[in-house]
């Protein structure tokens, strides 16, 4: 892979196929381990997830852009989509009992369980999500700045 | 690779074979019409064999946790089998490995229903 690499992609179901594909090669030639791999690519699964059905609702108008960036200690994963933004305080836990049994909401929880980071910033004209994973061996170890 | 799925009667218990990737889209509908077309003909006992299923994201989860809360509505039953270590670490991390009643072997599975 390049420094960096994006892509502008359609509002649907093959997309989010598509993104996941793309996390999993370039964490692979990046070098990551198999499991980060795995972690990487569903983070992303699940980003993409956000941005098509809840950040754009399948819009034919509207597009998702995903964005790899490779610095010294970091693979830096940037998703946005072109929807309303999406209202952090209104996501609940889902770990919590009332909500364990809930067939979705899970989304978020699982990128922040898979990255080392993770940050969301919502806008009137989008959500941007941001995916880190350090490179194994660097200084920046453990989940700090997650939001 | 897509889902698939197969089911077949052991001592009036049904074993539902999975096998590729519940996801959200063909695998999660698939999952969800299989499970409710069961429960309709009167198939109350179900036993969900994820032995071969090598990928679930978070819809993935979410349609197994409907097809356990399905079932148990309409008075039945439905138990996890075989879990892959993917699988396995998922329901850990969202805690949700207690709350279905998982099992390692067939046998046991299907004589564990009451």
């Amino acid at each position: 892979m390049e420094q960096a690499i994006s892509y502008t992609l359609d509002s649907t179901l093959e997309t989010v196929d598509h993104a996941e594909e793309k996390a999993s090669r370039i964490a692979t030639e990046l070098g990551f381990a198999e499991d980060e791999v795995m972690q990487i690519s569903m983070a992303v699964r699940e980003g993409a997830v956000n941005a098509v059905l809840h950040g754009n609702a399948y819009a034919p108008d509207k597009k998702v852009t995903l964005a790899f960036e490779r610095t010294p200690e970091d693979l830096v994963i940037t998703i946005r989509d072109q929807g309303k933004g999406i209202d952090l305080g209104c996501i609940p836990n889902p770990l919590a009992p009332e909500n364990l049994l809930k067939t979705s909401g899970r989304g978020i929880f699982l990128m922040r369980s898979f990255m080392d980071v993770v940050e969301i910033r919502p806008s009137q004209t989008g959500t941007e999500i941001k995916l880190i994973k350090h490179v194994r061996g660097s200084s920046a170890a453990g989940k700090e700045g997650s939001q | 690779m897509s889902m698939k799925l197969s089911t077949r009667q052991v001592d009036g218990v049904t074993i539902v074979d999975c096998s590729g990737r519940i996801t959200l889209g063909e695998g999660s509908v698939m999952m969800r019409d299989t499970v409710r077309d069961l429960l309709a003909k009167g198939n109350k006992k179900i036993v969900l064999n994820l032995g071969d299923v090598n990928y679930i994201d978070s819809s993935g989860i979410g349609e197994l946790v409907s097809a356990f809360t399905t079932t148990k509505n309409q008075g039945g039953e439905l138990k996890l089998l075989n879990l892959t270590k993917k699988v396995h670490d998922l329901l850990q991390i969202t805690k949700l490995y207690t709350v279905f009643d998982v099992k390692e072997d067939e046998a046991a599975a299907v004589k564990a229903f009451k």
